[in-house]
Formats: C-alpha cells, structure tokens, sequence
C-alpha cells in the first residue's frame, strides 16, 4: 500500500493549468546545482512549474527531473499521520503519542547501554538549517557522538581532499569560471546526466574554443563530443593524473613563481610523478600514452583551465587521493584562484555542500569546525550555552554505523533523509543491520525501502513544504520556500526535530518559531569560523538571487571565487601538495570474478529513488536498471541487448536485462543504482572504505556475467 | 504574431539526451499531458547522439499538402499550426508525408497533433517550452546575429530529399562550410554507407589500451 506506485497526473488534473493561485519562486529540489523553478501552486498544492528565467544559474533550464519533480504533489504514496510498527503492519497514531513513544525508546537505550549507543543518520538533502538541527539535536539533546550523514556516500573524499590542499572545503569557482576556460578537464563526472544543466556551461566554453577532455570509463553524453576522451580503467584515476602532471613538468608546462610563492610540498610530487610515465601510465590505467600526452598538452598550455570532478573519481577507497592528484595539477600549473583557472568537485545531492558544513557530520561541529580542537570546541559550547565538558566527540561515519549495529555497540538508530537499503554498498549487510536494531525511528515522506524497517514512521516535509537556504556545489546560498503546507498530519521536519529534541533539552536550547530563527543561529555561531555565513541573510539571499560564502559583513559581498591571489585558507596562506603513490582498487578482477563492474546514475532518476521511482513520467523514460556492456563482452558471454544477464560478485547477485553499446570499456560493465531490492546494484558493491573518508568504493568491484538461466523473465 | 527576428535553431550535436524538452512539452497549456516532441537515439549500440525532433515548420508544408481536409493551417508569421479538431479526419497522410517525421496520429482523440512552436508563448513574446528547459542548447530561440555570433556552427534551412530541397524555418546548425544537409538514403541502408564515423565513441574499442 506504501508503493512505490507511480504518479502520471497533477494533482487536481491536467485542468488545473493555467489557473494557478500563486508562482513560487524557489528551487529545484534535485542535485546540487539547485536550478532556480517556479512552482505553480493551486488549493494548496503544487499542480506544475513555469521556467524561472530570471535565476542566473540556471535561466530557465531545467533537467526532466525538474521539470517532473512537481508529480510529487497530491502523490498517492505520500505520508499523512505517524505510523507506528505492529505485528499485522504499521497503524496510525497521534503525534504526541508517537513523539513520547520515540523519546521513551531513546532515553530506555541510553540508559541501558550508553549514550552512544544511539544513533542519528541524516542527509544532504536537508536544508542548512535542518543540518545545523541534527548535529544540535544529536550532541545537545542526546549527547550521542554518532551522528553522520549520507555525505559519506557523496562527495566527502573531495571535501577531505580540498581541506587538506587549500585548507577549506568548496568547490575553488563558480560555474561562471567555465565558459572562460580554454581547457576544462572532466574527471568521472557524467554531467549530461547527473548536473544536465552544466553542459550549457561546458558547450559554451566550446564556443569560446576551449579543448573538453573528459576521463571516463563510458562514452557518455558529455563525453560523445569532448576533444579527447581518456576511457580510463576504472580505480586507476591517481595514476593517470601523475601521468598528465609527469608529461606538464617534463614539457616545463608548470608555473614555478606560483609553486613558489603559494605552495608547499611540490619537490615531493615531482620525485613521485617521475615514475609515471606515458609508458607506465598507459600500463596502468588502459589509457595510450599518446591521448595521455595529448591531455597534459591541452592543459599544460592554455592560457586558463578548469578541472570539475565528481562521484566517478571520489567513489574509491583511494577516493581522497584521486582528488589530491587533480589539485596537484591545478596547482603545478597555476591554474587556481583565477577566472576562467580553478578546480570544483561537482557536488551530488542537493545539499551536498551545506549538508556537510554545519554539523550533522561525525567530525564536525557547526561551520567546518572540527569536534577534536580544543577552541572549537569552546566556541560552539559557549555559543550554544552548553559545558564544553558534555560535548561528545568523534562519532562513526554513517558507513561505519551498520558493521557497529551488527557488533552491538549500537542499539538504536533514528533516521532522515537517508534510504541506505538502496545507497549503501553490500545491501543485505545493511537490511541485516537494521533488523538487529532494538529501536529504529524513520522521518521520511514516502515509505522507502528503509522505513519499511523502522518501529515508527513520521511523515516529514516534502522541499516544498518547508523553507530554508540550500548551498549549491558552487558555494552559492539559495533559498527554498514553502510552496504549500504538509498534506494530511505530516509536519516540516524542523518541527519534529524540534518536538523531539525538546524531550531531552531545555526549551531555550531550541526555542525556533520557524527556520529563519535557526538560520540566525547558525549564521551568528559561523561568525568568525572557517565557514562564514554572518553576512548572508534570507533577504539578501533573494535580492542577490543567492550569496556564496565566506560572507563575514551584511556589507561583504559573498566570495564567488576563492584563492584569488593566491592565498590559501592554511595558516601559513598556502596551499599543499600531497604526493601521491598510485595503489589498486579494493577488490581487483581475478579468474573467478573477471570482469569490473562500476556503478552510476541515470538523467531520469535521482540518489535512492524514493522520489524518482514514484514519478511515472521518469519512470517511463528509464524504467529498469539495464547491464551496459561492449559487444566485445556480450559476444563472450553470448548476449544480445535485452537479453537477461546474471551479475555476480562476493557479496550477491543481481539478474537484468543488457544494453549491448560501443560506449563502455570491453573490460567493464555497468548499472545504474537507483533501484531496491532484486534489482539493486548494491547488492554487489564492496564495502570497502576509504581510510580517510570512509567513502565506499562504489565505483569499481570484480563481478562475473552469465547469461541468466532459465530465459527471459517478466 | 512571433518577432520576425526570434527563430528557432536546432543543434543535436549539443543534445545530451535528457529528454527535458519532451517532458516540459507536455506542460505546455494549450496541449497538457500530452508532449507534441520527441527524442530519439540516433544508434544506441553506437553511440549516445540523441537527436531531438521538433516541428521544422516547411515554407512549403508537405503535411498540410497531403491532407485531404485542410486540417492543417499556416500561420502569416510562418508557423505551421496542429490540426484543426474541426476539420482533422484523422487520415495520418500528414504522419506519412512529413519528410522529419513530426506529425503523429493521437488515437484517443481521433486526430493529428504536433508542435506548433508553442504558438501560445512565441506569439507572446516568450521561447518556446522545449528551448526555455533545454539544459544543453540543443535547442535555441532567438535571433540569427546572436547565434552566429556565440557560435561556431552556422544555421541551414535547406534539406535535401533526393530531387526535392525543402526549405524551413527552424534553422539547424551545421558545420561552417555547409550549406545544406544532404540526407542519402544509402547511409542509412546497412552495409552501404562510405561515410566515415566521425564520433569519438566510435573508436572507443580502439582507444582503450590492453
């Protein structure tokens, strides 16, 4: 009865066109660029859009996400009381009593296993204000140390790597920096599908003559037309960057006044690159040696160069590292801090760069500042008018929480805006784990593969249904607002957080009337910090169409770009190499499992699918997860498109009809991972961890195709 | 009436298949529900080029020749409209006679419906749904100088089908030392093709090292 079922029509019909009661300017609530929409809202629901052709962004474009995300009004699967687990099935109950019940769930685990035993998992689709809640609610109100996000699943080895470089963690540019590039360099990021609006800015840059170099392992859209397309092994990313970086000093394509003057750490790198070779790289990453020349000439001599990355490199256990070889570029060339000359990481989730600055991560107390510096530490517990004594410490990651809900240490778990059924590497490890949980709580608007677990349910707010500032993966504050209210019983998720917190907290420690209170927080807790959101307020934020950070002053103008000069957020001003040995992926192809299976998204759906896979017009577009494979694999395996293949690897199986395309490395495979159950690519992943940013290695496993017995199935 | 200077330009080379055009087509309010586009791959097994296909509105409209009821009418500013519910019969000798394969016959209602360049926004003043959402410029909507002057293609208007040129007003962008596009039956018949491939997938097999 929970769906997912899909919704063909908007709410009200298609009459409802042309009539609408109000246009809500706000903002797409998929992927980080946060293209700009106007919603049109009738009798208090969202029934269509109209381009916002005013948001400079994005000026009207949309992705067919965005253009469908409004089927999620009036949807049939939506939540509409708190709903609480029994033996025959969930049954509705009262708010109050389902806010004491969770409380008292709470409170019995804490007290018979620790504090920490409980546990808060969020996510980085939530607003800032909702991220700035969960880290104060789980620290403050629960006092647990375990409290993570499903950044960890994202772009968190980019946000470590850029913190160890620059000493700070944002995307180097606006997008605006791209059409003034003359070489851009796109490393595993499939921007037509996953950031569709980026292309303009990509084609644009074309325009104006740059070189497009982008390093995949699948033709992809962005890739079809590229100058040069580096289809590198997947899990070999480090290497082939020492090897573009090799082939620039030999050449003498580096700028020495800037390593001088900027950096620090360049002779270790350049002894390091000196053994990657075009021969050696080439060896390693399956890419001639002559397009990995050609790659560092484009780079090494344009006048200005940008490089954008995203999953496809930050998905590894080396994920940090594959970053760090990138910024090694950008830096031994100068090219950084100026316009048309930087580097971003292309951030995923809508608020994948909000959701990891102020404090729903592990590691981290609000504005980037780190939960083990003693001066951090004072600061916020002084600012939340709390003992800096009862502020917990590090916590685990939200990927290392399911190996301690199976050792026991935790016994509870309360989660938001996370499906980790479907996200997380290893699925039936994961379903494992939350069975074994004694309490699990779920705030979620729909009834995704993870709620179906939980001991109660309690229906949150749609994007639409709340207000709060998002920060895009340029750095740019934007602001969401409430188009409609929450249907039936479900409430903003604030206020839930809230009620709850309020169980355990005094009422002057939340004391919010609306998410604009909390911003006022948060802003005035980032004062001075390395995330400075002081200046920046909501009416600023729509007067400016948006204001990117650090904005210290109401009278600063925001800081689009950052480094300019030079300058480097380290104490010392500068930046820092990191010297980079390449090593394997986690699990390497053998006799046994021979082929390498990477994984991805598709244009149509977004992150787990608890959205998408309700909307049927997106549904339609790409309605199953389809094995990519080259002719040259399904002659081998003795397939041809449509054709049901069986994927097997060390943690499960999966069986799905193949695309057979020219588009795709011979040695690889690969499946899109929006889907649950039977047809979930996670069930094969490996979890296994970055060592820094316990990121998973989605992106590259040793599998073994056959053709599925038994033939075609329904 | 649209601008005289606001023409519409086609580019698939910039199409990144996301099909947003389909999908906001069908938000369009004179034909909610229902996208009069669509999107197609040009050879999957091949490659990823997708080629969005809109109305190429014909100064000489082999749909509106064909059709036998005078369903389908020309506007003065040169936009050729859907089929009138009046007078459309349902026939399909326009889904037929279109040489780009634009018309398509709606069963549920018994009648013929296409693009009409959102007549409702164009004659407004505002793009096109499909150009308005298109994230790649695939699709564009303005005029002649500032399209050559941000590109470095060049439109055409001219299609040549055998012994017959048609001339449109949707202009596609083609590389500079073009002057029309000569569809030759012969690529498209397998096994008959001399041309070259000329997309980087293409020679994907090829580039990838051992």
């Amino acid at each position: 009865m929970y769906g997912p079922h899909l919704n063909e029509t908007p709410a009200g019909g298609w009459s409802t066109a042309g009539e609408a009661d109000k246009l809500v300017k706000t903002h797409c609530c998929f992927c980080g660029v946060q293209c700009g929409i106007q919603l049109k809202v009738k009798d208090n629901q969202v029934v269509g859009f109209e381009p916002w052709e005013e948001f400079p962004v994005n000026r009207g474009m949309l992705c067919p996400k965005g253009v469908k995300r409004y089927l999620q009004g009036g949807h049939p699967d939506r939540l509409l009381t708190p709903l609480i687990r029994t033996e025959s099935g969930f049954r509705p109950e009262s708010w109050e009593k389902s806010i004491d019940l969770v409380a008292e769930r709470i409170r019995r685990i804490q007290e018979k296993y620790g504090r920490d035993s409980f546990a808060v998992i969020s996510g980085a689709s939530l607003t800032n204000e909702k991220a700035y809640l969960m880290g104060k609610f789980a620290r403050v109100a629960l006092k647990t140390k375990n409290i993570d996000y499903n950044g960890r699943l994202c772009m968190v080895a980019a946000g470590a790597a850029s913190r160890k470089a620059f000493g700070v963690d944002r995307a180097a540019n606006p997008w605006s920096d791209l059409p003034l590039a003359k070489c851009i360099i796109i490393a595993g990021s499939n921007i037509g599908e996953c950031f569709p609006i980026l292309t303009d800015y990509i084609w644009r840059a074309r325009d104006n003559g740059a070189k497009i170099i982008v390093i995949d392992p699948r033709a992809t859209p962005i890739g079809r037309t590229a100058d040069l397309l580096l289809p590198v092994k997947p899990g070999r990313d480090s290497a082939l960057m020492n090897g573009i970086l090799h082939v620039c000093i030999e050449k003498g394509w580096i700028d020495r006044d800037f390593i001088m003057k900027s950096t620090n750490g360049y002779d270790a790198v350049r002894a390091t690159v000196a053994n990657y070779t075009p021969a050696r790289t080439a060896e390693i990453t399956g890419v001639p040696a002559a397009l990995i020349e050609r790659a560092a000439e484009y780079w090494g001599t344009a006048a200005t160069a940008m490089l954008v990355h995203a999953r496809g490199i930050e998905h590894h256990t080396k994920g940090v590292e594959n970053c760090l070889t990138c910024i090694n570029l950008c830096l031994a060339t100068g090219k950084i801090g100026k316009p048309g000359s930087g580097y971003a990481m292309i951030t995923g989730q809508g608020n994948g760069q909000g959701g990891r600055e102020h404090g729903q991560r592990c590691n981290q107390l609000p504005s980037g500042r780190d939960i083990e510096n003693p001066e951090h530490r004072r600061l916020v517990a002084e600012r939340w008018g709390v003992p800096e004594s009862e502020l917990p410490g590090a916590g685990l990651a939200s990927t290392e929480m399911m190996e301690a809900i199976h050792k026991g240490e935790i016994k509870g778990l309360l989660s938001i805006c996370i499906n980790p059924v479907v996200s997380l590497p290893d699925a039936a490890y994961t379903r494992a784990a939350l069975e074994k949980l004694e309490f699990f709580g779920v705030i979620d608007f729909f009834m995704s593969e993870t709620a179906r677990h939980a001991d109660v349910v309690l229906p949150g707010s749609l994007q639409e249904e709340d207000e709060g500032t998002i920060t895009t993966a340029e750095g740019r504050v934007v602001l969401t607002k409430q188009a409609v209210t929450p249907p039936g019983e479900a409430r903003e998720d604030w206020r839930i957080i809230c009620d709850l917190a309020r169980k355990f907290a005094p009422w002057d420690k939340f004391p919010y009337q609306c998410p604009e209170d909390i911003f006022r927080e948060l802003r005035t807790v980032s004062r001075g910090g390395p995330i400075d959101y002081y200046g920046i307020t909501y009416d600023r934020i729509e007067k400016e169409h948006g204001v990117f950070w650090p904005c210290p002053e109401v009278t600063h103008p925001g800081t689009p770009r950052l480094y300019e000069g030079g300058t480097f957020h380290h104490p010392d001003g500068k930046a820092r190499f990191h010297a980079v040995e390449y090593r394997p992926p986690a699990e390497d192809v053998d006799a046994e499992y021979p082929v390498i299976l990477t994984s991805g998204r598709v244009v149509s759906q977004y992150l787990s699918g608890t959205q998408t896979r309700r909307i049927g017009p997106l549904v339609q577009q790409y309605p199953e997860p389809l094995v990519e494979m080259h002719p040259k694999m399904a002659a081998s395996v003795g397939v041809r498109t449509g054709e049901q293949v069986t994927v097997t690897s060390r943690r499960g199986s999966v069986t799905l009809a193949c695309q057979v395309v020219k588009t795709i490395r011979p040695d690889t495979i690969f499946i899109p991972y929006h889907w649950a159950g039977e047809k979930s690519a996670n069930r094969l992943t490996i979890r296994a961890l970055d060592p820094i940013s316990k990121i998973p290695e989605f992106k590259v496993c040793a599998v073994r195709v056959e053709k599925a017995s038994g033939g075609p199935r329904p | 009436m649209i601008d005289a200077d606001q023409e519409f330009f086609l580019d698939p080379s910039r199409c990144i298949g996301c099909q947003a055009c389909f999908h906001a087509c069908a938000e369009c309010d004179t034909h909610r529900g229902t996208s009069m586009i669509h999107l197609e791959y040009a050879d999957r097994a091949e490659s990823v080029q997708t080629v969005p296909v809109v109305c190429m509105h014909c100064d000489d409209p082999a749909c509106a020749n064909a059709c036998p009821a005078d369903a389908i009418k020309k506007t003065a500013d040169g936009i050729v409209q859907s089929s009138l519910q009046s007078r459309c019969i349902g026939c399909s000798n326009c889904v037929l006679a279109c040489p780009f394969g634009v018309p398509k016959y709606v069963a549920k209602i018994d009648q013929m419906m296409k693009c009409d360049q959102c007549y409702d926004r164009t004659s407004t003043g505002k793009r096109p749904m499909c150009v308005t959402v298109c994230p790649s410029g695939a699709l564009a909507f303005g005029t002649r100088e500032e399209i050559e002057k941000k590109r470095r293609e060049r439109p055409i208007d001219a299609f040549v089908f055998g012994p017959q040129i048609v001339h449109t007003k949707v202009q596609m962008m083609m590389p500079l030392h073009a002057t029309a596009l000569d569809l030759d039956l012969a690529d498209l018949v397998e096994g008959a093709s001399n041309g070259p491939k000329t997309g980087l997938e293409g020679r994907l097999p090829d580039l990838v090292g051992r």
